[in-house]
């Protein structure tokens, strides 16, 4: 049942919706069409001069090897961090169900690497990581593992998927844990006297009914993956070593803002703009219809 | 199927004790309802039954076998939940079959024994839904059903009534009778309804503070409460209460409210002259008529056949009397006690004292 609520006239809804309506507006539609614009132009470092070139920017980019090298690197990096934020997060919500001491203060300390902005997040794991004054970087080096993220380009990857993926683990944990708390108890004692045993109870029973919750998040760790990951890279890595861990959307940084490139930049954040649309899409479709039960 | 043995059972959440130690044996086949009111422990004792709850001390013996110590899943029994507690996301089908899968039948055997299970309860032709497509009813039914092709031990119900309405709730009363009758399968019933416990039950549990205050028959629970409380609970409209002392050298009793001698239809009480005695006496069995107890008729309930009259004396204890005929009027009215339908109970402990052999 949807409630509708009538107006008299254009002025007091439109009214309210202004502020919304102004937000979206300045923030999204204006750059984002600017990007669109730019992206059919072709302009010098210095914009003295612009010239409209059709879709050869895009043309230029899809057929740029080390484009499509970013490509596959940000499909790796992204499904790697969805599928380690999503898999701890689960383990931990599933722990933190259980009646256990203390549950609401573990609850609490999971919640807040959420709350640590990206570019602290990545200072932390550089703390930690550094080769020479990290604390376990050293004690890696120290035990003959040689570890330098800055020189080697899987290991730099491996970082940036760990700082990213634990960052987002809260987040995951969260919806998990509401999504445990809503299954009914009486229908896990169903399944326990029907003489399922605790592993074979989750993976027909709790798993199943987590699912629409798993592929909510599944969506939102992709898109996270693919655009908020960014203060992550540029505070470790900067895309380096090479361009070992340059995604998709550092590659837009380094070519807009490092390299002036405009026009290329523009056409790359369009087709991250509609890659993004799609998967939103997407999990629309799923939700609204699929994972149903 | 299989017997069943309770043994000293206690139970405490923390410091609050809510099972005093319990005892009952069910024999094979034997269908108990275990009723009470709300928080007497009667759910807790069930759940303790099915290995949902573990028992601070006691033994709980399914069938000859020590069952105290094992898992839910190892004790062979069924239950149906008050909620029905469906998996939501299978159909009746998988529903069913859930238990058997786990087992590791073959899928023949699987597949007859839910059909023969979904034919006895009439849901054949809803086996490919899912819960959600299905209303309360057709939900309890799948639910039994996920009980009987189990074939268990122990059937255990957990107020599996309480959320149908009215009609459908006495229909699918005389049909889980029925089914166990036909099934034959020892079976734990939990309500706090006593017209449910009474039509369902072999045998009666009342639970009363964390004690089975009697276990017995549904007649003789009527004809014989051990008890005030179960005297109380048992019979609707609730039986009345009257302050009394022995007297007549234990043959009769002495109401306080007028003074009125009862002797005791079927013999002597033993205790001084004195002695603080509560007799009961169900509403069905009084009668209109002179030289009882007078009361003043403040509400009158036609029920059809017959009326409930709510009144009170003249010390304003209130009575209720079930009368035959619709015809009664509010104001004064005269009703006498039958002596042979009179309780004695000790007026301190409210235990039934029953007459000396």
């Amino acid at each position: 049942m949807e409630k509708k609520v009538i107006f008299k006239g254009w002025a007091l809804p439109l009214a309210l919706l202004l502020p919304q309506l102004v937000i979206t507006g300045i923030f999204f539609f204006w750059p984002a069409g600017q990007a669109v614009y730019q992206s059919f132009l072709r302009e010098d470092a210095f914009g003295l001069s612009r010239q409209f070139v059709g879709f050869e920017n895009f043309a230029d980019v899809l057929s740029d090897p080390t484009w499509l090298d970013a490509l596959w690197r940000t499909g790796f990096f992204s499904a790697s961090v969805a599928f380690l934020a999503l898999s701890v997060a689960l383990f931990l919500a599933v722990q933190a169900d259980k009646h256990i001491r203390g549950a609401n203060a573990y609850k609490t300390l999971l919640i807040w690497p959420y709350a640590v902005a990206p570019a602290i997040a990545a200072v932390l794991w550089l703390f930690m990581f550094h080769p020479n004054i990290g604390l376990f970087g050293r004690m890696l080096n120290g035990m003959g593992i040689p570890w330098n993220y800055k020189l080697n380009g899987d290991q730099a990857m491996l970082l940036i998927i760990l700082a990213s993926a634990w960052k987002q683990v809260s987040y995951n944990f969260i919806f998990f844990l509401a999504g445990l708390q809503s299954i009914p108890r009486s229908v896990l004692e169903a399944a326990a006297i029907d003489g399922a045993r605790p592993a074979r109870r989750f993976w027909t029973v709790v798993f199943p009914l987590l699912s629409p919750t798993a592929f909510f998040l599944l969506v939102v760790n992709l898109v996270y993956a693919f655009f908020d990951t960014f203060g992550v890279i540029h505070a470790l890595t900067q895309g380096g070593p090479g361009k070992a861990t340059e995604t998709l959307i550092y590659r837009v940084y380094t070519d807009g803002v490092m390299n002036l490139n405009l026009g290329s930049s523009a056409a790359q954040s369009v087709i991250l703009m509609i890659l993004v649309i799609a998967l939103t899409m997407v999990q629309f479709r799923f939700i609204e219809r699929k994972v149903h039960y | 199927m299989a017997t069943l043995a309770l043994e000293d059972v206690k139970k405490a959440f923390g410091a609050t004790q809510v099972l005093h130690g319990v005892d009952l044996e069910v024999a094979d086949g034997e269908m108990i309802v275990i009723v009470g009111a709300s928080g007497c422990g009667k759910s807790t004792l069930l759940r303790i039954v099915a290995g949902l709850e573990t028992a601070t001390s006691g033994r709980v013996i399914i069938g000859g076998q020590d069952v105290t110590p094992l898992e839910p899943a190892d004790r062979d029994v069924a239950m149906v939940f008050q909620n029905y507690a469906l998996y939501p996301h299978m159909s009746v089908f998988d529903n069913m079959a859930y238990g058997l899968r786990i087992r590791g039948l073959p899928r023949e055997v699987i597949a007859r024994r839910v059909q023969e299970a979904a034919e006895l309860l009439g849901i054949a032709a809803l086996l490919e839904r899912k819960p959600r497509q299905l209303s309360g009813g057709q939900r309890q039914r799948v639910a039994m059903g996920r009980a009987i092709v189990r074939e268990p031990k122990l059937f255990l119900f957990d107020e599996p009534l309480s959320n149908l309405d009215a009609k459908l709730r006495v229909q699918m009363r005389a049909e889980i009778r029925r089914l166990q009758k036909r099934l034959g399968v020892t079976s734990l019933f939990v309500t706090h309804d006593q017209v449910e416990a009474m039509t369902l039950g072999d045998r009666l549990v009342v639970m009363h503070q964390g004690h089975a205050a009697q276990i017995a028959t549904p007649m003789e629970i009527w004809e014989r409460p051990a008890d005030t409380y179960v005297a109380g609970f048992i019979g609707s409209p609730a039986m009345n209460f009257l302050p009394a002392t022995l007297t007549a050298g234990g043959t009769a009793a002495r109401l306080e409210t007028n003074g009125l001698v009862l002797p005791f239809a079927d013999g002597p009480r033993a205790g001084e002259e004195g002695r603080r005695l509560t007799l009961g006496i169900r509403p069905e069995h009084l009668r209109p008529g002179i030289g009882g107890l007078d009361l003043q008729v403040e509400l009158v309930e036609p029920l059809g056949g017959e009326s409930v009259l709510h009144g009170r004396l003249a010390d304003g204890a209130p009575i209720t009397a079930k009368l035959p005929g619709a015809l009664h009027a509010e104001g004064p009215l005269g009703v006498i006690i039958p002596l042979e339908h009179l309780h004695v109970f000790d007026a301190e402990t409210g235990k039934r004292l029953d007459a000396q052999a």
